[in-house]
């Protein structure tokens, strides 16, 4: 079986209706981030306690609020987690500090809540200071990681290149993040790892292109730069479209079936990958062509 | 067959054996289920866990804590080695515990990171760890002392209340205060203090509030000072471990003005067990009976000789257990005890801290993260199957799209998978890599991605078959013409992966470990691997339609 062999798809053409959607889709999150007073930060980053209890039946969130009232945790966080007889509960440190928080509350919910047994799942305290420090590192790791990459694609790639493989890892970033911020998701350390992975798989497309047009550029010499680049897109895309379908395939069963406590993590990766085959498309090549429009341009201005 | 080519046979076998043997430890560990065990030797079942891969504490369940060290206020002789001692004293605690496994390790230089798999009680285990132990013999004020204390607090807070304009001269009703409220007004801290043979109480409901005013005060200065050295006061406030009721519903809690030095601490205990009937207002509470050294029963001997009529207050981490009054001078050889409203378990578990010792210097909790048995047993039915669902799909899709050379691919996916267990079950690094949620994500992920070198290998044959070339010219074509891409695109994905691999924590880091091995492997079973296959295949059968 074959697809999307022998095609002709004029992508660059669209270069400028894909920039507008690119930068409507960037906005909306750059939007949802201000209006919700910056991205919310999971207790990784934020600092905080949480803790996860499976009950034996479905339970309702306000009778774990009573609960947690009777006992003085005081702005407590409840939610349902992937399904009725969960519940993720997030409060402050501070409660923490002279509780012992699992063995407290699962107490008090098994005597204010009868007949519905609560088993301790997990339990995650983040001191501020720690907090503090896990939101250096995941900074720094960002940007070692693109001070890599962006070595290495200068040293294999022209300048150009490099500038539009890293703009859409910029763009791929601030999608996904975007959507986190849409769906009321917060960061943690496994979405950092997610965000990490989006860059280098986003890259990887970008690269395999790149790789064409450069290959393309000493067979096809003497065309257009535009039309070359187009020829190297169209001979690339069953590559680029079956390697995204069968990380999407994994991805998506990672979503579906993974369970909840990777469920972010899942989400991070799908949107992610959607977003870098779109890019590596319609974001890196066409900056690179637009590049070399203005520079040829300038040259004959002179 | 040319050399080369044998030389590639052989090498591809023997990654292919080794991969084979060094995971099948982790599959046959994985399928035993409880009576399978039962039916090995212990050795047999070592050996076996030995050689599987280990699996990260979210999966098997178990409680990853940070503690951080205040090594602040010790001397600079004892603050060297402060770090060395506790976690000597926690491996100690530990392995009277009993936990299968522990990991106790330094990370920077005030931080102990402890790791125990497969726990069950864990917050008893976190209240073992982290306690400071520090056991005190002290001397109590006497009852004048303590009175002098209390009228001093007194003084300092009205001076405190006053600054902050927190005291009316007037009374609310604008009328002359009663004599009452004079004496509130000027005894604001003493005026809640109820008295029981001479040792003053607070109402548990004003404990809270009598904590947040001394805060307020400086205590230090408030203090009478030390008469051999002006500089420390010469005493401490603490407060009873335990509220006791006094005939009516109300509960009381006991103040106490503490002699700042004290006379014996914990260092000078020998042995210490739990036994009951230790406490003779209550002779079925459990309590922790311990002996003293020689030169400790002497210090104890003289102290409660010298002292009789008086209290003697034991704390243990600030907090006052006991305060009996000496009837008379306890010889040296007698065992001392300390009880206090514990539970079978506590004092178990406070026996366990003696006899280990008390931490250098105080600790704090910083990060925890401990997950649950029957969420890391979900975890990895989930995860297993996802992967499972993914793997089918992807194959599927494979042959669908390859055919005959789809074949080839999921062989080299399934190689891939197995390298990378047997790997990671192999590694010589101390702690070996664990498998984690995230990990186990990451080897999801690699199947995903890991098809993607032989994608681009089978795209470019195509490719070169479309321009009428021979097949042998095609596959040798499509792999050269293949390698720099792949090369190239799977160096940024590694160099994210190290990345985490450098700067990850426990779960993250796992998913780095997987990644990059994935890729790794994936690059050896596409370039080298499947290629050997093409080349053997289409040698030895003449193959004239590649299927492909």
């Amino acid at each position: 079986m074959e697809f999307l062999v022998g095609t002709k798809f004029n992508f660059l053409g669209h270069r400028r209706a894909a920039f507008v959607l690119s930068a409507a889709l960037i906005l909306m999150g750059v939007v949802s981030v201000v209006v919700q007073g910056g991205l919310k930060l999971g207790i990784d980053f934020a600092g905080g306690v949480l803790l996860q209890v499976r009950f034996e039946n479905p339970v309702a969130a306000e009778d774990i609020r009573s609960t947690l009232d009777a006992i003085g945790v005081e702005e407590a966080e409840i939610q349902h987690f992937g399904g009725d007889r969960e519940a993720i509960i997030r409060m402050s440190a501070q409660w923490a500090e002279e509780h012992d928080v699992a063995g407290e509350v699962l107490t008090a919910l098994n005597e204010h809540i009868p007949d519905n047994a609560a088993e301790f799942m997990r339990e995650e305290l983040v001191g501020p200071k720690v907090g503090r420090e896990l939101r250096g590192k995941a900074a720094m790791a960002i940007l070692y990681a693109l001070i890599g990459i962006l070595i290495y694609i200068s040293i294999r790639f022209e300048f150009k290149f490099a500038v539009g493989a890293v703009a859409a890892l910029i763009h791929d970033v601030a999608i996904t993040l975007g959507f986190f911020s849409l769906t009321g998701r917060g960061l943690t350390l496994p979405v950092i790892a997610a965000l990490l992975t989006i860059v280098g798989y986003s890259l990887n497309d970008t690269i395999v292109i790149y790789d064409r047009i450069r290959e393309d550029r000493r067979k096809l010499y003497g065309k257009s730069f535009v039309d070359i680049v187009n020829t190297s897109l169209n001979e690339s895309l069953s590559r680029t479209i079956v390697t995204s379908v069968t990380t999407l395939l994994v991805v998506l069963c990672l979503f579906i079936f993974g369970g909840e406590v990777i469920k972010d993590f899942a989400f991070a990766l799908l949107i992610g990958i959607v977003v870098g085959t779109y890019s590596s498309i319609y974001v890196a090549s066409p900056l690179v062509v637009e590049w070399q429009i203005a520079a040829e341009a300038r040259k004959h201005r002179k | 067959m040319t050399s080369n080519m044998r030389w590639k046979v052989i090498l591809v076998l023997l990654v292919l054996v080794l991969a084979v043997w060094r995971s099948s430890y982790t599959f046959r560990f994985l399928s035993l289920d409880e009576a399978g065990k039962e039916q090995m030797t212990e050795e047999q079942l070592e050996n076996l866990k030995a050689n599987a891969l280990s699996l990260g504490l979210d999966l098997q369940g178990g409680m990853h804590i940070v503690l951080e060290v205040d090594k602040e206020g010790l001397p600079a002789d004892e603050a060297a080695d402060a770090m060395e001692r506790a976690v000597e004293v926690i491996t100690n605690r530990i392995d009277q515990f009993g936990v299968a496994e522990p990991s106790i390790q330094i990370e920077g230089d005030n931080r102990i990171i402890v790791q125990l798999p497969g726990l069950k009680d864990e917050q008893r285990a976190k209240r073992l760890i982290g306690r400071t132990a520090l056991l005190e013999f002290i001397a109590v004020a006497p009852p004048a002392e303590t009175d002098i204390v209390l009228r001093a607090i007194d003084r300092a807070l009205v001076d405190t209340l006053a600054a902050s304009g927190e005291l009316s001269p007037e009374s609310e009703t604008g009328l002359p205060l009663t004599e009452a409220e004079q004496l509130a007004k000027e005894h604001p801290f003493s005026i809640r203090a109820r008295y029981l043979q001479q040792l003053p109480f607070f109402l548990e409901e004003d404990v809270k509030w009598a904590k947040e005013q001394l805060e307020r005060i400086d205590l230090d200065k408030v203090l009478p000072a030390n008469p051999s050295d002006p500089s420390r006061p010469r005493y401490r406030i603490a407060w009873g471990q335990d509220a006791r009721q006094f005939g009516t519903e109300e509960k009381y809690r006991a103040f106490f003005v503490l002699e700042e030095e004290a006379i014996l601490t914990g260092s000078a205990i020998v042995s210490a067990d739990v036994r009951p009937g230790l406490d003779q207002d209550n002779p079925n509470a459990p309590g922790v009976s311990m002996r003293l050294s020689r030169a400790g029963g002497r210090t104890f001997a003289k102290h409660t000789g010298s002292h009789i009529g008086e209290y003697l207050a034991v704390v243990l981490d600030g907090s006052v257990y006991k305060a009996p009054v000496i009837k008379s001078r306890i010889p040296a050889g007698t065992p001392t005890s300390i009880t206090g409203g514990f539970s079978d378990e506590e004092a178990k578990d406070l026996a366990i801290i003696l006899r280990a010792g008390k931490l250098p210097a105080p600790m704090t909790v910083i990060e925890e993260r401990t997950v649950g048995p029957s969420l890391g047993r979900d975890s990895i039915t989930l995860g297993l199957r996802a992967m499972a669902i993914g793997f089918i799909l992807v194959v599927i899709f494979m042959l669908v799209y390859y055919k005959a050379s789809g074949v080839i691919a999921v062989a080299a996916l399934m190689a891939n998978l197995l390298i990378v267990i047997g790997i990671m079950a192999t590694l010589p690094v101390n702690p070996r890599p664990a498998l984690t949620l995230p990990g186990l994500a990451g080897l999801i992920l690699t199947i995903g991605m890991a098809v993607d070198a032989n994608v681009l290998i089978f795209e470019r044959i195509r490719e070169e078959l479309r321009n009428q070339k021979t097949i042998r010219a095609a596959i040798r074509d499509g792999y050269e013409r293949a390698f720099m891409t792949i090369m190239d695109a799977n160096v940024t994905t590694l160099i994210a992966a190290a990345v985490l691999l450098r700067f990850g924590s426990g779960p993250v880091k796992g998913f780095g470990v997987t990644l990059s091995l994935g890729i790794l492997a994936s690059m050896f079973t596409a370039i080298v691997a499947t290629r050997v296959v093409f080349d053997l295949i289409t040698v030895k059968w003449n193959v004239k339609n590649l299927s492909i």
